[in-house]
């Protein structure tokens, strides 16, 4: 039997039997310690695949376009960090690009990168490596909040213009419980032994 | 079922990435470990954790001062030029009846980043004075702190996409300002406090786990 340590409290168990669908609770402090899924990859996998083309979506097209006394303006996901940066804010311009587009983006590389190759039973040099940054990304990756700051902004806006939402808002807006899916569906600690068990 | 940490000359260590539990003999306690799974350099606690958590809070509450001080976007329509800070923008929604949208940013924007400072320095100072005080509810404390933390971001996007969005000359003008960096820089500190932060110093000073 594996053993399982708490990231929270240090307490280690030998690993209990778990059925799929369910989640080990640790006994000292109370926190979750992982969740068993059988079809992790199948189902992570599946969901970061939409997750990869709601991101090129989302990316290619217009977002959102604004329009005031016949005067219009269209903005993509990428124009609010260029005009942040074109005004200088050079510090803030990185932590929206960061938060907003590399954080998500590398997640989903590389969750494909590690998962692709184990579904196909295809070898896979740097999954750990490239596993590692997924988790690393996580606490940087926040689609969830900007969409709470596109509504404020939209509502902000509304008896001052007409803003029509383009279909790469909505591509976004998809593809937050998207990635949010594929994450919660994540069997780590399973997807760990089959990357250990190919070296 | 909790395995005593220290028995034999043997302790556990787990990787705080691929959590990997490994048995180390107390020799090679305190020296420089690689997992031998997924590589990432193995602590048995964070190292410095608790200084580098207070570093991380004293930079964000005096960065909270300016953050709020100054105007984080400047609006200009028809001529007329307006500077908002975040508490003015939060008055400019209740005026206009929008009490949701004023609540959405003065707790995202002026209570997160005072509660998560707040219970953060309770927590370090607890560990300081080796507490008794209920380790599990602490623990909950924290994974508060991680989960509501990333909500104050919530007005500096607002701001990117009305600049990205208004910008028609002197029709209707939007740019961005000083505060916002502060802000940004008020977010980051609180973040990597937290990430700083290794709750399971919570639990070194309890003896017991019956509680």
């Amino acid at each position: 039997m594996a053993l399982i340590g708490c990231h929270y409290c240090d307490g280690v168990v030998e690993e209990p039997r778990v059925p799929d669908g369910g989640s080990a609770v640790c006994v000292r402090c109370g926190r979750r310690l992982f969740r068993r899924s059988q079809q992790t990859v199948e189902v992570t996998l599946a969901l970061t695949v939409s997750a990869a083309i709601l991101l090129v979506v989302a990316n290619a097209y217009p977002f959102l376009s604004f329009e005031m006394q016949g005067l219009r303006s269209q903005t993509t996901l990428a124009s609010g960090v260029v005009a942040l940066w074109e005004q200088g804010q050079y510090i803030v311009s990185a932590l929206v690009f960061l938060t907003t587009m590399l954080a998500p983006a590398s997640q989903i590389i590389l969750l494909l990168y590690v998962l692709a190759p184990i579904y196909f039973d295809l070898p896979r040099p740097g999954a750990a490596l490239a596993f590692r940054w997924v988790q690393r990304f996580q606490p940087w990756s926040m689609m969830e909040v900007f969409l709470i700051g596109i509504f404020v902004a939209l509502v902000k806006l509304a008896d001052m213009a007409d803003i029509m939402p383009g279909l790469a808002l909505w591509a976004f807006v998809l593809l937050i419980p998207s990635l949010a899916g594929a994450l919660a569906f994540l069997d780590a600690e399973s997807v760990w032994r089959k990357i250990e068990g190919s070296r | 079922m909790t395995a005593d940490s220290s028995a034999f000359g043997v302790s556990y260590i787990q990787c705080q990435v691929c959590s990997l539990v490994m048995t180390i003999s107390d020799q090679v306690r305190d020296s420089r470990l690689e997992c031998s799974r997924c590589g990432a350099f193995v602590h048995r606690r964070k190292p410095n954790s608790l200084v580098r958590t207070w570093a991380f809070l004293l930079a964000a509450v005096i960065f909270y001062i300016p953050a709020n001080l100054y105007p984080i976007m400047q609006v200009t329509t028809f001529g007329y030029r307006q500077s908002d800070t975040i508490l003015s923008g939060v008055r400019y929604f209740i005026l206009d009846g929008m009490w949701p949208l004023a609540l959405i940013v003065f707790v995202a924007s002026v209570v997160v980043p005072v509660v998560k400072i707040g219970l953060l320095s309770t927590l370090v100072v607890s560990v300081q004075r080796q507490s008794q005080w209920s380790p599990r509810d602490r623990v909950r404390l924290y994974r508060l702190v991680e989960v509501v933390g990333r909500w104050s971001l919530v007005d500096i996007y607002v701001v990117t996409i009305l600049i990205a969005l208004v910008h028609l000359g002197s029709l209707a003008m939007i740019e961005v300002e000083q505060g916002a960096l502060f802000f940004g820089a008020v977010v980051v500190s609180t973040l990597l406090a937290a990430q700083s932060f290794d709750p399971r110093l919570i639990w070194d000073q309890i003896e017991d786990d019956h509680e």
